[in-house]
């Protein structure tokens, strides 16, 4: 704790900084806090953070404004994020992160985030899945990328500031921000003490494998989306960050719960979101009422029509959570075989209109615009006179790096502890879809770009009081550290340079997510799902004869790049499917046809995932824990799979009942006094505008 | 099923010479070119039989959001992403793919666009917030405004407008005919952002740095009025506008700076 280790300067006179791998939302904020707080940083990227997934995120960020004087307040958002994600989040960091959603909010528009405005030229909110409340920002339908390039831009800027010493002198050639685009993440530094000291990476240009010191070390990296093959994410999302942490020791939690999507356009390589926005603003789903209409959905007349969300769920209508909504678009085309008929292949096919021909051109333009046009270009047909046809994709998962967070007496997360979003290997943090900390088993829409700001908020202090009270600084660790570490991943990726068998990874990885796509998503079942856990070890067995297709040194080599991938992409998928074959209950994304109801006295706790065996995927196993035992600066830290619902208590969840989500009877008594004008909704149906149309 | 058929210009490493390969894959519905590029990966063998390492190229998101994918396809500078195989290629004719021919090769269709980021901080494209804690709302905006901003603000940094002006010289172009004469045009990217943030309430305070920063060498009055970043733009961006809306208020403070003098 003495003062060398807080002095910006190492004593072999480097500049000490802390790392952040990834430049999505939760990255580019971590890494603006760092900067704030005086901490240099490192940050690494897939690709140019401006291009990072969260520019795919369309419909808004949600903050309870209450700009239309609805009774929506942060407490309402708090029960609402809560009974949406059946109970399964911890409640003090979606407390923090409600309470703190206006100021983000203000804070984006601060940046120059176009939103969209009120007449009075306030923020202007609309309606998203799960709630009656105006509650969700938006810049058009980009409201991702819109909030990408405001942080990015934040970034840039201290790309271009100075890092100053101990007596507030410029150091020469030393910016607050080195930026390393194209640069895989292949490993942590991780001492003989169990501390991370930094990472190892892989410069995608020229294949050089190098090791980077760092205080403290945030994977923003995303989810594994692409494990399932073709879903709503970009390419660059396998999760093979967090798999190779997860190798080296971070415990993975609730890995199965993945949310499915109900509305996506089917595509040969992806399939691509209709965002729910599109329903917030009056966008209504359904089938014809006769299995067999012939007619275009543009000429089915209205009581020929079934809007099938509507007539079960009269209050959240089109807008019900997302797993209850492609469960249900999922029964109506698999099971009841009533998706949208085709007379040329004289068959049902699994596709549901989604409808916004009745809304007036105008205000579609106005809001909806960037994601109409992506249905126009993509599905090649006009979607302001034909209904869309839609059907649920893989699309976000809840689960990821386990990570802690310390609790207030009133309930909140203290603020600059170094416990927030510290995963158990001391030193790294984890911040964004790559945590799972804020959504239990079933996200609400606009909710992501919300915890990804927030987790990194709160993760860049942690860091700051981590680094400072840190003994030691990886910056004066031995180089022999790194040295190690940069050999060890030298050798690997030269052995894949080496691999001559007869599988193409590829290939194989088609195998993979086919399995995790048809019978890990939407219904699990326990005879498919030991199926699925064979299939597995059958990939991860095949993967040790991978043939590389291109042996290229000293430049760009994709295919070597994708093996690594397609291995940390496997050790995943074991994860997410024994989490599933254990889980004998349904809550959530997670649904057991065996077992259909929520279980709270067996499962009402977080899935704990540990690594066993070797690195690399093959004869690995998964070891389930119910605690968690870290030590952080030298004091022990104990965790365990109880799920803290001190604040709002569980109760089951039906939204078949008008305003079901945030119900004042739910409320413990303190916290119900404490809000009780600003919770008691006047009549949230009234509020509905979209749908009164 | 019919093939789809591909031809495309390869490229080994940076500063290496180009060649062409043809390739030949199988038909799906709802293809586009990336879906064409990836068969490639599962078999990467040319239409003459010929093993081959798989074709390299740059793709994120797939949905023409985030600008990674842009490559000529057929000639024309566009997302290979948004490019759809049936509308290409409706009676199976070849499609050729090439990389963009103004940034500098990476690996065949992969280009290096960092000069773009570069400009980016060249223009000071961000706005001079206090700092990220809480300083409650930003200024009021009028829809109107709103409205205008939003179009500039999709840009991603793609590159198409870049490629398409003949003012933007090709890389390694050493000689003095190739680049135009008083250095490296900036592009209409650049100076659409500085026209999104000097509209900007708060970003007005710091206008005048951004004018700076397209005044003189390379600047906005290096633009020819060729009008093709316009007519490229995938998000139809008003590029023609927005240099029209920086030039004059760069004369104003050309003008203004020499009458203060």
């Amino acid at each position: 704790m003495g003062a060398t280790s807080t002095s910006i300067r190492s004593q072999s006179g480097k500049v000490r900084r802390a790392i952040v791998v990834g430049g999505g939302l939760a990255g580019l904020t971590t890494v603006i806090k760092l900067c704030e707080a005086g901490v240099p940083v490192d940050v690494l990227s897939l690709v140019p953070v401006r291009r990072s997934h969260s520019v795919c995120a369309q419909g808004g960020i949600n903050a309870s404004v209450n700009t239309r004087g609805e009774g929506d307040s942060p407490q309402v958002h708090l029960e609402e994020t809560i009974y949406g994600g059946d109970f399964l989040a911890n409640q003090p960091p979606v407390k923090g992160m409600c309470d703190a959603a206006p100021n983000i909010v203000f804070m984006l528009d601060r940046m120059g985030v176009p939103f969209n405005r009120t007449p009075e030229g306030l923020l202007d909110f609309r309606r998203f899945g799960g709630t009656l409340f105006h509650r969700t920002a938006f810049a058009g339908a980009t409201t991702g990328q819109q909030l990408l390039y405001a942080l990015d831009e934040q970034v840039r800027r201290w790309e271009t500031v100075d890092v100053e010493d101990d007596k507030g002198a410029t150091i020469p050639g030393e910016k607050m921000v080195r930026k390393f685009e194209w640069w895989d993440f292949l490993s942590l530094v991780i001492d003989d003490a169990g501390l991370c000291r930094g990472i190892v990476a892989q410069d995608l240009k020229t294949m050089e494998v190098r090791a980077f010191p760092g205080d403290a070390v945030c994977l923003a990296t995303g989810g594994p989306g692409i494990l399932f093959g073709k879903s709503t994410n970009s390419v660059i999302n396998t999760g093979t960050a967090a798999s190779a942490a997860y190798q080296q020791g971070a415990c993975y939690a609730n890995g199965e719960f993945i949310q499915v999507h109900p509305t996506a356009i089917p595509g040969a390589d992806k399939l691509r979101l209709i965002s729910e926005s599109v329903r917030g603003e009056g966008g209504r789903i359904w089938v014809p009422r006769d299995p067999k209409e012939q007619r275009s959905g543009r000429d089915v007349p209205e009581n020929a029509r079934d809007y099938f969300l509507e007539e079960r769920y009269p209050a959240y209508g089109n807008l019900v959570p997302r797993d209850i909504a492609s469960r249900e678009l999922f029964r109506k085309c698999i099971h009841e075989r009533r998706g949208i008929y085709n007379p040329r292949s004289n068959k049902n096919e699994d596709e549901v209109y989604l409808d916004v021909t009745h809304l007036p051109r105008e205000v579609l333009k106005k809001k909806l615009a960037g994601v109409l046009e992506i249905y126009e270009k993509f599905a090649g047909e006009d979607p302001f006179t034909n209904p869309m046809r839609v059907f649920p994709a893989v699309h976000y998962s809840m689960g990821g790096l386990w990570v802690d967070f310390e609790r207030t007496a009133d309930g909140s997360v203290a603020l600059g502890s170094p416990r927030n979003q510290a995963t158990n290997i001391p030193g790294l943090y984890a911040a964004g879809e790559c945590d799972y900390q804020y959504h239990g088993a079933n996200r609400l829409g606009a909710n992501s770009l919300l915890s990804c700001i927030w987790a990194g908020t709160i993760a860049g202090p942690a860091m700051v009081t981590y680094r400072k009270n840190l003994a030691k600084s990886s910056w004066d660790c031995p180089s022999s550290l790194f040295e190690r570490a940069e050999k060890r991943d030298e050798k690997k990726f030269a052995a894949i340079l080496a691999m001559e068998g007869d599988e193409n990874a590829y290939a194989l990885h088609d195998e993979l997510a086919h399995v995790m796509l048809v019978d890990c998503t939407i219904e699990r079942k326990n005879a498919t799902l030991d199926a699925v856990l064979a299939k597995i070890e059958e990939i991860a067995d095949r993967s040790k004869r991978l043939g590389v297709t291109d042996r290229a040194t000293g430049k760009m080599n994709q295919g070597a790049q994708y093996v690594r991938h397609l291995r940390n992409m496997i050790v995943l998928a074991r994860v997410i499917a024994q989490g599933a074959r254990n889980r004998d209950e349904s809550r959530g994304a997670h649904y057991k046809p065996e077992a259909p109801a929520r279980d709270d006295a067996a499962w009402l706790r977080t899935t704990l995932a540990l690594h066993q065996g070797e690195v690399d995927g093959a004869a690995a196993a998964v070891r389930f824990v119910r605690e968690v035992d870290y030590p952080l600066l030298g004091a022990p830290v104990h965790a365990t799979d109880a799920v803290d619902v001190s604040l709002v208590r569980p109760r089951p969840r039906k939204y078949e009942a008008a305003d079901a989500a945030n119900r004042a009877s739910a409320r413990p008594p303190e916290a119900g006094a404490q809000n009780a004008p600003a919770a008691a909704p006047t009549n949230p149906r009234t509020g509905n505008r979209a749908n009164a149309r | 099923m019919r093939p789809v058929k591909l031809k495309i210009k390869r490229q080994d490493g940076p500063r290496q010479p180009s060649y062409w390969q043809s390739f030949s894959v199988p038909w799906q519905p709802h293809m586009n070119v990336i879906s064409a590029l990836m068969e490639i990966q599962k078999r990467p063998v040319t239409e003459g039989g010929e093993r081959v390492t798989p074709v390299v190229w740059e793709c994120v998101c797939l949905e023409e959001v985030c600008g990674s994918c842009t490559m000529l396809v057929n000639g024309r500078v566009r997302q290979s992403c948004s490019a759809m195989v049936d509308a290409l290629a409706s009676n199976g004719e070849t499609i050729t793919l090439e990389p963009m021919t103004k940034f500098p090769v990476v690996r065949d269709l992969v280009v290096d666009r960092s000069r773009m980021f570069d400009d980016l901080k060249r223009v000071r494209a961000w706005i001079q917030i206090d700092g990220s804690h809480a300083l409650g709302p930003g200024p009021r905006q009028s829809s109107e405004n709103q409205e205008v901003a939003y179009p500039l603000s999709r840009c991603m940094t793609c590159g198409c407008c870049l490629e398409a002006c003949p003012q933007i010289a090709k890389p390694g172009a050493e000689s003095a005919t190739a680049r135009t004469a008083r250095g490296d045009f900036v592009g209409a990217a650049a100076i659409n952002q500085v026209r999104l943030f000097n509209m900007n309430p708060s970003g007005q305070m710091h206008a005048a740095e951004r004018l700076d920063a397209v005044m003189g060498e390379g600047g906005v009055e290096d633009c020819g009025k060729a009008q093709n970043c316009a007519a490229v733009c995938p998000k139809e961006i008003p590029l023609v506008d927005s240099i029209a809306v920086v030039g004059r208020a760069a004369t104003k403070r050309m003008l203004l700076g020499w009458l203060l003098k």
